[in-house]
């Protein structure tokens, strides 16, 4: 795939952020699992190197949006627009194609293998082919890695640890490389503080100021409000299955955005 | 004993060598009749078909799978080999449909695992009692033989001294250990022992990878089984009996994983090997056969319980 792709963001030249139009649009996503509907007419969109943050109560939804951009889901209603352009995302595959990345709440690492093998898992570079064995180049590999972890200002003794043995920021840390090394416009990070240290939870929000300062978008969810509004631009609200809230952080504060997530519980009954 | 973290980690990942180094000095000074050139080839020779079965059984026990079939598989690939030969196929026809043999029930056992989601424990449990039913269906419970001296060279043979059964299973092991270390297949065996849906997120096909090891499983099954057939100069219906245990253990002892995705495909070949060590050094002190069986069951499970506290600090 992308066998020269640098991990540094460079310019693209598409459509520009003061067009008005935003990277990705969700339109009046519903989902319905049989009968019982997890998602209801919501909208959701995305600047140009903006950082959204998607909370809700559990159950409200975060997971089912977010995976329905990442192709793992499919919406039953409501369209997507990518650049403006209506898109059709039926697999992971499709997401990836488009530039949307997905770094799971589980991270998908393997454990048994170092960090540069989890870093190129699934596009390793080869030294030479030999029928249907390519042979790793696995020096190349780790240097590469490194590269890509140090624009990132993450220090790694070795790109030989087995990633069992390192902190879950530094896990974190590499599922999002991972996930930049293909120069997407948007990574979709799930819960990414939701088993870090103090912190590791700082380093990561770092992290997403990085991609931001890349221009990479980012949307995260999380169960922090404090991490939400000191990373977001924008933060969304959903509480079951509705979008309730679209804010700015310097235009709200926790109280509301509590209130927005927990509201209305009792009086949402009408089916 | 008071060992400190470094020992501790050498000797836990490295203990099975130097069990098998200090089980070869304990019997040269025991017997002078171990340490010659002629028994040791012996000794090899008894330890290459199991070692064969364990290349396949390695790689499919590093994906976190498991294939109980091969013992069934060495002796239908056999006698189908052996009943091609003596209905007049000629050799190289009747290879092939040996080794297809093998090749193909390995490919069932892969395809009905994973397209089916069933575990392989139980789908290979299965392809044991259908291959042994075959096989005694196609020879009428009766030994195959008859064959030609060109046959007979496979298993009885010998090149420069060396027993060709143990130059095949060296040049196998040789192969595999490349393709296991250094490329990316191998990588792909390892990863999916470790983290099956993280491999198939990075764009894998997982599933037709798994598919293509059992088939490998298989194929060196029969490997074993025609090697077999041509070293008794018949092929028997009940050949390859329980190998699938044998080679299990000759992986567990060498340090794999039944969990997947941790190992080394050396420590399945000295597994093996030091299980024919013990068998011929008790040959050669004396001590009843019978008794192999006891101490095997007793090595394996003494090894892991080591092994185990070892790594546990």
């Amino acid at each position: 795939m992308s066998e020269s792709g640098t991990p540094v963001k460079e310019e693209k030249g598409q459509a520009e952020p003061d067009t008005g139009t935003p990277l990705v649009e969700m339109r009046g996503i519903t989902k319905r699992f049989g009968g019982l509907t997890a998602l209801n007419e919501v909208d959701l969109s995305v600047g140009f190197s903006e950082v959204v943050g998607l909370v809700g109560d559990n159950g409200a939804g975060k997971s089912t949006l977010i995976s329905i951009l990442s192709g793992a889901l499919r919406q039953t209603r409501g369209e997507l627009l990518y650049k403006g352009e209506k898109v059709d995302i039926r697999t992971p595959e499709d997401a990836k194609e488009l530039g949307i990345e997905t770094v799971y709440q589980d991270l998908a690492l393997a454990d048994n293998i170092d960090v540069a093998g989890n870093l190129f898992l699934g596009r390793e570079i080869g030294a030479y082919t030999l029928g249907p064995f390519k042979f790793l180049a696995r020096k190349k590999m780790r240097q590469k890695a490194r590269e890509v972890l140090e624009v990132l200002n993450i220090g790694f003794d070795s790109m030989r640890t087995k990633v069992r043995n390192l902190s879950g920021g530094q896990r974190q840390a590499i599922a999002v490389a991972r996930s930049i090394y293909t120069d997407p416009d948007l990574v979709i990070l799930d819960e990414p503080t939701a088993a870090l240290a103090v912190e590791e939870s700082e380093r990561v929000l770092d992290l997403i100021n990085d991609l931001q300062e890349q221009g990479i978008s980012v949307i995260f969810i999380s169960h922090t409000l404090q991490e939400v509004f000191s990373t977001a631009d924008r933060i969304v609200v959903l509480n079951q299955g509705n979008k309730v809230g679209d804010l700015k952080p310097e235009e709200t504060d926790m109280d509301e955005v509590v209130k927005l997530m927990i509201g209305g519980r009792y009086d949402n009954g009408s089916e | 004993m008071v060992l400190n973290r470094d020992w501790r980690g050498l000797i836990a990942n490295y203990g099975i060598y130097i069990g098998f180094f200090g089980l070869i000095v304990a019997l040269s000074l025991i017997t002078d009749r171990f340490l010659t050139f002629r028994n040791l080839l012996n000794v090899a020779e008894q330890a290459s078909l199991i070692s064969i079965v364990g290349i396949g059984m390695t790689m499919v026990i590093l994906m976190g799978e498991i294939d109980l079939s091969v013992g069934s598989i060495v002796a239908l690939s056999g006698v189908v080999t052996g009943g091609s030969l003596t209905g007049g196929l000629g050799l190289p026809i009747s290879l092939l449909i040996g080794l297809g043999t093998g090749l193909g029930l390995g490919l069932v056992n892969g395809i009905i695992t994973v397209y089916g989601e069933i575990p392989s424990f139980i789908v290979t449990l299965g392809m044991l009692s259908v291959a042994k039913g075959l096989t005694l269906l196609y020879t009428g419970g009766k030994p195959v033989w008859g064959f030609g001296d060109v046959f007979k060279f496979i298993g009885g043979g010998k090149l420069f001294g060396i027993p060709l059964p143990v130059i095949i299973a060296a040049c196998l092991y040789l192969l595999a250990l490349v393709i296991l270390n250094f490329t990316q297949i191998g990588r792909y065996i390892y990863a999916i022992g470790g983290n099956q849906r993280a491999v198939r997120l990075a764009g894998v096909k997982v599933e037709r990878l798994k598919m293509v090891v059992f088939g490998v499983s298989g194929f060196f099954a029969a490997i074993s089984g025609i090697i077999l057939a041509s070293r008794l100069a018949s092929a028997q219906p009940t050949a390859g009996s329980g190998w699938e245990l044998d080679a299990i253990a000759a992986v567990v002892l060498g340090g794999t994983s039944l969990y997947g995705g941790e190992g080394q495909l050396a420590g399945t070949l000295v597994g093996a090997l030091i299980f024919s060590v013990i068998n011929n050094g008790m040959i050669l002190t004396g001590i009843p056969t019978f008794f192999q069986y006891v101490v095997k069951g007793g090595i394996i499970i003494l090894a892991l319980l080591l092994d185990k506290k070892l790594r546990q600090s």
